[in-house]
């Protein structure tokens, strides 16, 4: 399959002249394969929304070059806004004004005939589940509906890519599902998406490909299996009162690690194995205080390809600013 | 460009439907120009002495103050649409995306036109006696449309330029202060020196002159309305040609 959208050696940087702020972005490589979900995955101020803003043609690129269905991001930013949709991190929609409303004014902004924009409008509150508060003003619904109203705008023309800013930053678990099944949907229309998130399992459950960025440059890509065999497995943690009691019961683990009075064994998280290493623990006698089997998580993946946890808020102020 | 009139109209209605069901902007285009209107007239009216009915004297410059409002929350607007993620979007659409501020800009044309028949209305029920014929009136109404639009584009630049709602409603200090030194409310010659000297040569007062001489009800107007009336015209064309441009800049720079 082709490549839809491409970006090579993308810098950026908000530095003020004689600021020693490292860029923003620092010789990005992406590539995103025409019908395909590919998610951007890391911390807050890793490079993601800037990574969006500059392949949705909101943002020029200080060096290197980014592609949209072979239109420079840049030089051909028109023909590119033509079959994109960009659905940022906020919600862009008027509060006081409906969802059929709001819906209405984008189809007419993107100069779709009247009917057209009629049948859309109509088309996407009932596959969005909206249909029942089309005629109430946005400001009254609830954040997961706001956030599908907000896709269902991206979504009137038919773009052949569609870029998604943490879509579901904020949203509780099941608004969060319906999204994922809305995202799920467009895909299969064919539409390509591009996808950040700073959640594993959400980039696990939608996309095909997944690239690790952080301090702006893309430091892991592949299926989310093979970047979790990289990250490894899942594993079972127990934690027992005191580290001596580790110590005793560690070796009749075979591969475990210890680390203080915590220990770890990596699983396949089957019921057998699982089984298999309590009775282990049982037999070698200490009892654990709390067990758990924990899988891998984006802090895990980050610790173990980049050697550190992201940074979390100060980073985060550093890329609203900018 | 085939797109240009229909990208201004449809962000027009929309401005015009958010301001139609915001409180706030709706008191401030038709509860407050009324207010300030009573206040003066009937609370301060019986205090100045103008040699005239004072109502003939200070309505239109009740509008051109109303219309300083109106542009205030014109920058309110501006500015939340530069910090919502709005702006974004329509920056990703095959749209002129500065289309965003005409459209701001119309509706508050259309906006101070209402305010202004309410305001010429309820003057009337109280006693302004204006002698114009039609062409006067249209003159008149098109005189204070231009200079609610070089006041809004101002808005609008400083919509797009400040960075919270705060700095937004700052702008309102700035359009009260512009028509109470000028010939609005009191002749010019009633201030000190000082003052007088700004009041004389800043835009608000040929164009309220302009306003008056053509709808004159017996209120004493400037030796040369002609010279006036074309000082007011292009100080508005001006202004608004200078604040377009750069708020049509700013738009652009801001990212």
């Amino acid at each position: 399959m082709a490549a839809i959208v491409t970006a090579e050696g993308l810098q950026k940087s908000f530095a003020r002249r004689g600021s020693a702020s490292p860029p923003v972005l620092d010789g990005l490589d992406l590539e995103l394969e025409e019908g395909a979900v590919l998610a951007l995955l890391g911390p807050n101020g890793a490079g993601k929304t800037t990574t969006v803003r500059i392949l949705s043609t909101l943002l020029r690129p200080d060096a290197g070059r980014a592609t949209v269905a072979g239109f420079d991001v840049v030089r051909e930013a028109r023909q590119v806004r033509q079959i994109i949709s960009l659905t940022g991190q906020q919600v862009a929609v008027d509060d006081k004004q409906s969802g059929a409303e709001n819906l209405t004014m984008m189809g007419r902004l993107a100069h779709l005939p009247r009917r057209v924009v009629r049948e859309r409008v109509a088309e996407l509150l009932t596959a969005f589940d909206l249909s029942h508060a089309a005629h109430r003003q946005v400001g009254t619904w609830s954040g997961g509906m706001r956030r599908r109203l907000d896709l269902a705008a991206g979504l009137l023309t038919r773009p052949r890519v569609m870029f998604l800013d943490e879509p579901t930053t904020g949203l509780d678990p099941r608004s969060r599902q319906a999204l994922w099944d809305v995202v799920r949907g467009v895909v299969d229309e064919g539409t390509s998406v591009f996808l950040t998130t700073q959640y594993l399992e959400e980039a696990d459950r939608l996309a095909q490909r997944v690239a690790l960025v952080d301090g702006g440059r893309i430091v892991a890509e592949g299926t989310p299996a093979q970047l979790k065999r990289q990250v490894g497995e899942a594993g079972v943690e127990l934690t027992f009162a005191t580290a001596s009691d580790a110590d005793r019961v560690a070796p009749a683990l075979g591969v475990a690690t210890v680390d203080g009075t915590r220990v770890r064994v990596p699983t396949d998280g089957s019921v057998g194995h699982v089984r298999a290493v309590l009775s282990a623990v049982e037999a070698a006698g200490p009892v654990p205080e709390h067990w758990e089997v924990r899988a891998p998580s984006l802090d895990d993946v980050f610790l173990t390809l980049t050697g550190h946890v992201g940074q979390e808020s100060p980073a985060r102020t550093a890329e609203v600013a900018a | 460009m085939t797109y240009l009139l229909s990208d201004v109209s449809t962000m027009a209605a929309r401005s015009l439907r958010l301001v139609s069901r915001d409180l706030d902007a709706m008191i401030t285009a038709v509860v407050l120009p009324v207010v300030i209107l009573l206040m003066f007239v009937l609370v301060f009216g019986g205090a100045v002495d103008i040699g005239t009915d004072y109502i003939n004297y200070v309505t239109p410059g009740v509008i051109l103050l109303a219309a300083g409002f109106g542009a205030a929350n014109t920058a309110l607007a501006v500015e939340h649409d530069m910090s919502s993620g709005m702006v974004d979007r329509l920056r990703s659409m095959p749209m002129t995306a500065w289309t965003v501020l005409s459209g701001h800009v119309v509706a508050s044309l259309v906006k101070n036109l209402a305010t202004t028949a309410i305001v010429f209305g309820v003057s009337m029920a109280i006693g302004f006696r204006p002698e114009a014929s039609v062409l006067e009136w249209l003159a008149a109404v098109g005189m204070i449309l231009l200079f609610v639009g070089w006041i809004t584009w101002l808005a609008a630049l400083v919509g797009v330029l400040v960075r919270s709602p705060d700095a937004a409603g700052g702008f309102t200090f700035f359009v009260m202060f512009l028509p109470y030194v000028s010939s609005a409310f009191v002749p010019v010659d009633t201030l000190p020196s000082w003052l007088r000297g700004f009041a004389e040569h800043q835009p608000v007062t040929p164009v309220i002159e302009t306003v008056r001489s053509l709808l004159s009800g017996g209120v004493p107007t400037a030796a040369d309305p002609v010279g006036v009336a074309v000082l007011a015209v292009g100080w508005c064309l001006g202004l608004g040609l200078v604040f377009a441009v750069a708020a049509g800049l700013a738009f652009r720079a801001r990212r």
